[in-house]
This record gives structure tokens, sequence and C-alpha cells, in this order.
């Protein structure tokens, strides 16, 4: 018998029980439709994480102190107060691979203007920061080099602040009290957006220096912000960047370096496998309805073999052979899953729309997993509905046409 | 010649049914020839073994020992599928509860053997309108089997019997669940078949009404034939 024909006599068995092949279809339907839209939500995570990094500029460099020994008791990242703004203009003389740096010191404050108040981040840093995190100035100017150099009272409001304390003025050539000492503001960012739980506008800039020696008093800088030459390889500039602090350092070969140099890669792939953990979760839970719903057809495709024995034995009588009854059999299952595919495919997409409109989510539907669902469902027809298939095709004539 | 006329030809068929513990000899050695063109009757008690006859000539069982020819092809050793397509296009089947595929039109029922046999589309539906015709069904085709009476199904199922142009037609008990006059009915379709096309007919049945429309019937009891009945 050709497949062709077979597959009319399929189609045409399930049309005779419309309700219940779209009862036995729906749990396939809803599986592949929870796959999609859950797999679209952690993709969609994973798209706006990338699209967050790429904005922070995909060629940063973080050079961090290390955790401190004393006497057996280590100390937290950072500890270590060896990482001094010489280091930084060492990395960017010496260092071919490197394009800017920026030192930092970092301390959170109350900020005064007028009669309003606020507890922001102080971020102390270099003026090519800018530069290095591609973040544009909104209007005035960010710092110079000779600012920072001398140590200038100026400051650069992000967004989030500016909106805080000056509602919609110009802040430019106004005073702010930041620690009680006056800051006069010569610029603010552009709006940066949210950075997964903390608004990145929420800041305010000033020379590392200033920082240092009139907010935070000390003489060592907390990190220094790097930026590698566009194009070239962050791991060799980092290597760079290594090698040169172990020997201002003299750390001794072999010995643990008291600083560690972080890229962009390393943080990215941190955030990456926690998305890729996500989309593997909600798209495993979704996978459980879907193998339930390959059990559902399953179990009809048995009852319907029991059912219809009547129909095996005339099939057989009337010169039908094991491989017509398998195959028949065989077809409805796949159909029946191969349906719920599809239509489960567009509820699956359609729910990944809703939740993105009213969910706020970012949710990506990629044309893999649509191919993944659709292959999943129809393998599920295949493997659930072989067994009572065979059980068809393995029916002797005589008995099955006497079943009552 | 005598070879051309024998349509079956049975061999000291036995048929032994394995109970576990014991064996239940349903066949005991039937030897018997049926010519080409004959419409002939099986009778018997229930129990006989008749219905193992039957499903036996029906290419549905295999005996256990002997050799059966359906049409000088050995068939009692052919394998399943085989067995299968000698169904499809020698043997067609008319059953008591008439066993016709529910929900589905007169012709799609009529049409069943003829998918099995790769028939094009086309080719069977046509096959399939000039068998209904036959059995005087004209303008039945497309309605669904549950519309209608018994003797129509059973028309359905001798036309369904038909379509492939059979050697042969087995009708098991073909009148048993329709009333005297519609049987009656019944068994004058078989008649004039036999007589217009000499297709091969063998009637099983207990009911000596039905076997008086057989030119020859043979009597089985306890797995033997017990006399034969020719006229």
């Amino acid at each position: 018998m050709k497949i062709f024909r077979t597959i009319k006599v399929a189609l045409k068995a399930l049309g005779r029980n419309k309700m219940r092949t779209f009862l036995t279809a729906l749990g396939i339907i809803i599986g592949v439709g929870a796959v999609i839209a859950m797999v679209s939500i952690g993709q969609g995570a994973k798209k706006e994480i990338e699209k967050r990094f790429s904005e922070m500029g995909t060629n940063l460099l973080f050079v961090r102190p290390g955790s401190r020994e004393f006497r057996g008791r280590h100390g937290g990242g950072g500890s270590y107060d060896t990482l001094t703004d010489a280091d930084a203009q060492a990395i960017i003389e010496q260092c071919n691979l490197v394009q800017y740096v920026s030192p930092n010191v970092n301390t959170r404050v109350q900020v005064i203007y007028s009669n309003k108040n606020w507890n922001t981040s102080i971020y102390g840093v270099g003026d090519k920061y800018p530069l290095i995190r591609n973040w544009d100035i909104d209007e005035g100017a960010f710092f110079t080099e000779a600012q920072v150099k001398t140590g200038q009272k100026v400051c650069v409001l992000g967004s989030e602040v500016n909106n805080n304390l000056f509602e919609g003025m110009s802040p430019i050539g106004q005073v702010i009290r930041i620690k009680k000492i006056p800051f006069r503001v010569i610029g603010t960012m552009k709006t940066k957006g949210e950075a997964m739980w903390f608004s990145q506008d929420d800041v305010i800039f000033i020379p590392y220096t200033t920082a240092q020696t009139r907010l935070v008093g000390i003489n060592y800088v907390q990190s220094i912000d790097v930026s590698a030459v566009e194009g070239s390889d962050t791991a060799e500039a980092q290597e760079q960047i290594e090698e040169l602090l172990r020997i201002r350092h003299k750390i001794a070969p072999g010995a643990d370096d008291d600083f560690n140099v972080r890229d962009m890669a390393d943080i990215q792939e941190g955030a990456q496998e926690s998305t890729q953990i996500l989309t593997i979760l909600l798209g495993g839970i979704a996978s459980i309805s879907l193998l339930v719903g390959g059990i559902g057809i399953m179990n009809i495709m048995l009852v319907s073999v029991t059912e219809r024995i009547r129909e095996i034995g005339v099939r057989m009588s009337v010169g039908a052979r094991e491989n017509d009854i398998l195959l028949q059999f065989l077809i409805e299952a796949i159909v029946l899953s191969l349906m719920g595919g599809i239509i489960g495919i567009l509820l699956g997409v359609g729910s990944s729309k809703l939740i993105s409109q009213f969910a706020g989510m970012e949710t990506s539907v990629s044309l893999g997993s649509i191919l993944l669902a659709f292959l999943f469902a129809g393998s599920v027809g295949v493997f659930f509905g072989f067994y009572p298939a065979r059980k068809a095709s393995k029916l002797n004539p005589i008995d099955a046409l006497r079943y009552e | 010649m005598s070879e051309n006329n024998t349509i079956i030809k049975l061999e000291n068929i036995t048929k032994t049914y394995d109970m576990g513990e014991t064996k239940l000899e349903a066949l005991k050695g039937i030897t018997y020839t049926i010519k080409r063109g004959e419409m002939m009757a099986i009778m018997g008690p229930s129990g006989s073994g008749k219905s193992t006859l039957m499903n036996i000539i029906g290419c549905l069982d295999k005996p256990t020992k002997g050799t059966y020819y359906l049409e000088d092809e050995k068939v009692s050793t052919m394998d399943k599928n085989r067995l299968a397509g000698i169904r499809n296009r020698r043997i067609g089947f008319v059953f008591q509860n008439f066993n016709l595929l529910a929900r589905t039109s007169s012709l799609e029922n009529v049409e069943l053997p003829l998918i099995y046999s790769n028939v094009p589309a086309k080719e069977a539906r046509e096959k399939a309108r000039q068998a209904i015709k036959q059995v005087g069904l004209e303008g039945w085709e497309e309605h669904k089997t549950n519309q209608l009476s018994g003797g129509e199904k059973q028309r359905v199922a001798i036309a369904r019997a038909l379509v492939n142009s059979p050697s042969l037609i087995l009708a098991d008990e073909p009148t048993g669940n329709l009333d005297t006059k519609t049987g009656m009915d019944i068994m004058e379709v078989f008649k004039s078949l036999h007589e217009e096309s000499g297709i091969t007919i063998i009637l099983v049945t207990h009911d000596p009404e039905i076997s008086d429309y057989a030119e020859n019937i043979i009597h089985i009891r306890d797995g033997l034939i017990e006399k034969e009945d020719r006229r």
C-alpha cells in the first residue's frame, strides 16, 4: 500500500472522531506551546544581556586587587591596597594593546543641592572613562586630564541624579555638596538604563584624584578599567597587563598575584551561563508536559487499537498485511502529534508575544526552537505510537474478527 | 484438465489447538476437492469444526498438518504476508455480522480490498461503483454504514467481497443476523452471482434452508466429513 494512501486512511480514521483527536493532540499542543514560550523567555533574557554587554563595550578589562592573606586570615577580593594610579599609568604606557585606562575610586555618600538631597554612588574615575564605557555626554563636558591631575572639585551627573536634584533645570555651573564639600557640575551623562538590578544612571562622576584625597582618604585605587585596542584580542591584552603588574608588584614566579584581571568575555560568559541554565530549566519543565502529551497519545492509541480490533480484523481479512496496519496506526499517531506540534508552535509563538507585551519581558522565538519542537513532536508520535501500532499489527485476524 | 477444474484441494487437513495440558483436535483429517464454479455448503452443528475449516479455506489460519492447494498453489506453507495477499486477490468474505467499517460510506467500504492491492484511486472508485450496482444498491454509495438496514449492509459486504474479482466467495452464516425474508433476498443475490458470473461460492451454515441453495453439501461432525450430499 502506498504511503500516500495510508496517510489518507489515517486522516479519515482521525476525522471520524474529531473530539477525541483534538483532546489527544491537546497534550502535544500544550507541551510544544510551553516549550516554545519558555525557551523564548530564556532566549530573550540572553539577548537582553548580550545587548547590555555590547552597550558597555566588549573590549573592556577590569583590574582589581586580589584577596589578601595576613597571618592565615583571608580578606575578601579587593582587600589589597597595592594597586595605584602609577600602575594605571604604566599600563597605558607599556601595554601596546591597551587604548585607555581609568583608575577608579568609588564611594557612596549623601549629596545636597539647595533643599534637596540624594544618596548616590560617587565614581572617582579618570578622564577616559566615557570612552572606555561607550557612554556619551548629554550636556556640558566630562572633566579633562588636567582637571584630574590637579584634583579639581568638579562633577558630572548621571541622568537619574540629575532628575532628582535638578528636576529638569540645567545643572551646568551649579554647585552641589558631596559630603559637605562643594563641587561644580560641569556635565551630565546620557541615560544608560538598568543593568540587571540597579540603575546605572544613579551616579556622580568626579576625578579619582579628588575622590582619593577629599572623599575616601586613600592613596591607592580600588580598580582600574581598561579598554583594549579595538579589534585586538582581549586575552592578549590581559596577559600584557598581568605580566606588567607582576613585575611592578615584585611578585616572585609561582607566587599568587595580588590582583586579578578579568575581561568582559569572562563576565559575559558568567551571565550567559546563568541565562543558559534558565533556558534549560524552563525548557526542561516544559518538556515534561510534552512527554506527558506523548504518553497521552500512547494511551489513546492503545485504547483506539482495542476499540478498533474489529476494524483491524476486517482490514486483515480483505488483505491488509502486518506492515499496512502498523503503518496506519503509526501514521495516525504521527499525524496527531505533528498536528499538535503545528498548533502548539502557533500557540507558543502567540503566548511569547503576549508575554513580551504584557509582562514587559523580552522574548525571542528562534527558528531553531520551532524546528526542534516540531521534530520533537514528530518523534514523540513515532516513539509513543510504535507500541500500539505494533500491537495492532500483531493481532491474529481470526481473533480480531471474532472480538466482541 | 481436471486440475484446471479444481479450485480447492484439501489433503488430510488437521488442526490441533494446544490448550495447555490437553490438545483439542478441531479437524481430524479432511480430504476434499472443490470444483471451480461450484456453489457448495459446509454444514455442521457448533463445535463440529466447520468454522475452523472455513478459516483454513479462507487463508485466515494455517492447518497443523496436511496440504491445501488453492488454484494449484500450495497455500498451507505460506507466511502471513503472502496469505494476506491471497485473501486480498482470491477470496471474498461475507460474515454473519457484516463486519463493515463504522461511520464509513458504502463506497469506501467496498473500496477497502482495492486499497490493499494498490489499485489506482480512480479505477478503485469505478470498480467499487460497479460492484455496488451488481448487488442492487445503486444510489446508496454515499450512505454511511450505520444508515443502512441489515439487508443493505450484507449487500455492501457482498459487493466488497466481489470487488477485486476473487476466485472464491466464502460466506459464513450470511443470513444469520437477518429476518427470513431479507435472508432469502440475500440468498437470491448469491444465486444470481453464481449463475451470471460462475463464481465459486462456499456457504457455511447450519440452516437447511440456506444449504438448499447449494449444489453440493458436506456435513462436518467432530472434525471429520460425515457425509457428502451431491445434487
